[in-house]
């Protein structure tokens, strides 16, 4: 399972350590606001792509996860500020629509926006920062995780039922949707402390579309990646190609789309090496 | 396997020169009008519904000419026309984008009453394509808040008609806030195919096309305007850039779609009516067909077979039937695909039924290219 390997062993080699206060204090419009320590602990992961067994798509299998020490992701969304500082500081391209509220979620932001933002606060804190990954975010996500397995009985002859039944599953009424962005915290906070998951912004994970065909035994027989193609995670699964800023602009004619996209990030632990480099850059300098 | 349409196209194929000469004589009768005494005629108050749905009624007439009572209330509203909540201020016929059909037969009189209330603020009227004289009706029928009118007309000419808004000097601007609505005129005896051998549907949807001009901000939002009035000036200035900011079906952007989607079974026939009463429009059915189109909407004219995608002048109505004949979700489009998926132009049918391996399977699932 070539997609997992990087999702289990950032988490499983991150050390939990507290935030840097002090580091913040010289930094406040790039600091984020608040961050949770998610972990440790364990799921049932059901794997993100398209999964086929004899030429039919299928639900894709589950697989158990465990993150051995938990890991800091962003208690918020990064806010449309936080964003708006990475584009004046010239490490990111204006986000579409160009809101710069602070108490507002950044939409309109493509992964690859995301990931230069990630560069650009790495690099403005000394930190680490990244997109989480999938089966980070799923974690994270608790009980607003939703599963997309269809649970349907295999109907060979019929791949319209699989069509149909993803359709209404993720279906809504236009008349209720409502996908202006809302300020931070409108969705509540889930078990482990995270703001707005699962709202009406998808969130970008830096977990790359996989097409796998599974063998009789359950076991992935081979798979294709298209990083090109990343997942993003919200109250449904969608995958996006990393240039795009709109969701609706990239569903398919009969598909359904994220309302907005945007992103939280994780903060890598650092190493022990990088942090006594740190001890002896403050000591020298 | 041999579908009802192939049995269908193949025993007409034959007879359809014959067929086409006797059945023209009856159409040629029917456009001439005779004189008839209305007081006598029954009559028939129709409650019309809201779309994409159609009041109920007969496919082919079964009693004599009479005269059907329709009554549309002006209702000026704002009104959310995208997901982002953009609020349009809308002028419409009964509260909604578009205005509800109207169904008779050929022959039949419209008696239209129209009441515009008095917490309006602007003089209305209508315009019936259907209707010959007095700028379709709307000289007859110009009422200002607080008032109502009624007016007759005969239904000589069958098939679907745009009817709109069109009071003096502001009619694009009433047209593309809401007011446009379709009248339908069936041939007495039901619609008929190039051959006249009648076809029947199943269902019908009545979709409405408009495009709307929405002005924005200096930071490139849309504007929100307290009134009609209001709005009035900003709007005229977008609408004479004559680019829509939204193309849309049935007043807003996903109106029907998810929860709202078209429902239909595979076997099942479907009258799909397309109006669009201000700029021209191209539908097509993304995975499906027109079997029979109408695509100017006038059934004295034999329709069209097969079509990929047909072309609907902006100020008229067509009308498609279609058979689905495979389960899915099929997207119904404005084939201009920029505004199908930017604008806004898309409806979803979602087809239940069995699949059907002959007209299409899949051979090879995607996988890794092989290496012969």
């Amino acid at each position: 399972m070539k997609l997992m390997v990087p999702a289990v062993l950032a988490a499983a080699t991150a050390l939990t350590v507290a935030a840097s206060p002090a580091f913040r204090n010289h930094l406040p419009e790039a600091a984020p606001a608040g961050i949770v320590t998610v972990g440790p602990g364990s799921f049932e992961f059901r794997l993100p792509g398209e999964y086929l067994k004899d030429g039919r798509p299928v639900d894709a299998p589950k697989r158990a996860v465990a993150f051995r020490r938990g890991f800091d992701i962003m208690k918020d969304e990064v806010s449309a500020a936080e964003y708006a500082a990475c584009v004046a500081d010239g490490g990111c391209e204006a986000a579409e629509g160009g809101n710069a509220s602070a108490t507002l979620p950044v939409t309109g932001v493509s992964y690859r926006d995301a990931t230069a933002y990630a560069a650009w606060l790495s690099a403005k804190t000394g930190e680490t920062w990244r997109l989480p990954t999938d089966v980070e975010w799923a974690f994270a996500a608790a009980e607003r995780r939703r599963d997309d397995a269809l649970g349907l009985a295999e109907d060979a002859s019929n791949p319209a039922t699989r069509w149909l039944a993803r359709y209404r599953a993720e279906a809504g009424s236009s008349d209720k949707r409502d996908t202006e962005p809302k300020p931070l915290g409108h969705f509540g906070t889930n078990s482990n402390g995270l703001s707005d998951v699962a709202g009406n912004v998808w969130e970008w994970t830096s977990t790359c579309y996989v097409r796998a065909t599974m063998s009789e035994d359950g076991k992935v027989a081979h798979s294709t990646d298209n990083c090109g193609v990343r997942v993003v995670a919200g109250r449904h699964r969608g995958y996006m190609s990393t240039f795009l800023r709109d969701g609706r602009s990239g569903g398919c004619a009969a598909g359904l789309a994220p309302d907005n996209l945007g992103f939280r990030l994780v903060r890598e632990a650092p190493s022990l090496i990088s942090r006594l480099l740190g001890m002896w850059a403050r000591a020298v300098g | 396997m041999l579908t009802r349409r192939e049995a269908l196209f193949g025993t007409a194929a034959g007879a359809a020169t014959a067929a086409i000469l006797t059945a023209m004589p009856s159409a040629q009768a029917a456009a001439e009008p005779q004189p008839v005494d209305v007081s006598k005629l029954p009559r028939e108050r129709v409650e019309l519904v809201a779309p994409p749905f159609v009041h109920a009624h007969d496919q082919v007439a079964r009693s004599g000419l009479k005269i059907v009572e329709f009554r549309l209330t002006v209702k000026e509203q704002p009104m959310v026309i995208d997901d982002e909540g953009t609020v349009m201020q809308a002028m419409t016929y009964n509260g909604s984008i578009p205005a509800p059909m109207m169904v008779v037969h050929e022959g039949d009189y419209i008696e239209l009453t129209l009441v515009n209330p008095a917490t309006n603020e602007m003089p209305h009227n209508v315009d019936f394509h259907a209707a010959t004289g007095a700028l379709g009706g709307a000289k007859l029928l110009d009422v200002n808040p607080g008032e109502q009118a009624t007016m007759r007309f005969k239904a000589t000419r069958a098939g679907t008609f745009v009817y709109h808004c069109a009071p003096a000097g502001m009619i694009p601007w009433h047209v593309v806030s809401g007011m446009s609505g379709t009248v339908m005129v069936l041939p007495r005896d039901g619609l008929k195919d190039e051959t006249g051998k009648p076809l029947k549907y199943d269902r019908i949807y009545y979709v409405g096309e408009s495009d709307f001009y929405i002005p924005r901000d200096e930071n490139g939002k849309y504007k929100h305007y307290e009134s009609l009035g209001d709005a009035y000036d900003d709007t005229l200035k977008v609408m004479r850039g004559l680019i829509p900011t939204h193309v849309v079906f049935n007043g807003r952007v996903g109106a029907l779609t998810g929860d709202n989607a078209l429902k239909a079974k595979v076997g099942e026939t479907v009258l799909i009516i397309h109006s669009q009463a201000n700029r021209d429009t191209r539908p097509h059915i993304i995975g499906g067909h027109g079997d029979h189109v109408w695509e100017q909407g006038k059934f004295a004219n034999a329709p069209e077979k097969d079509l990929e995608t047909w072309f609907v002048r902006g100020g008229s109505a067509g009308a498609a039937l279609y058979t689905f004949r495979q389960p899915g979700i099929y997207a119904y489009v404005n084939h201009n695909l920029i505004e199908a998926a930017e604008l806004g132009a898309t409806a979803h049918i979602t087809v239940d039924g069995e699949w059907n391996d002959d007209l299409m399977t899949q051979v090879r699932a995607p996988a890794p290219i092989a290496s012969y």
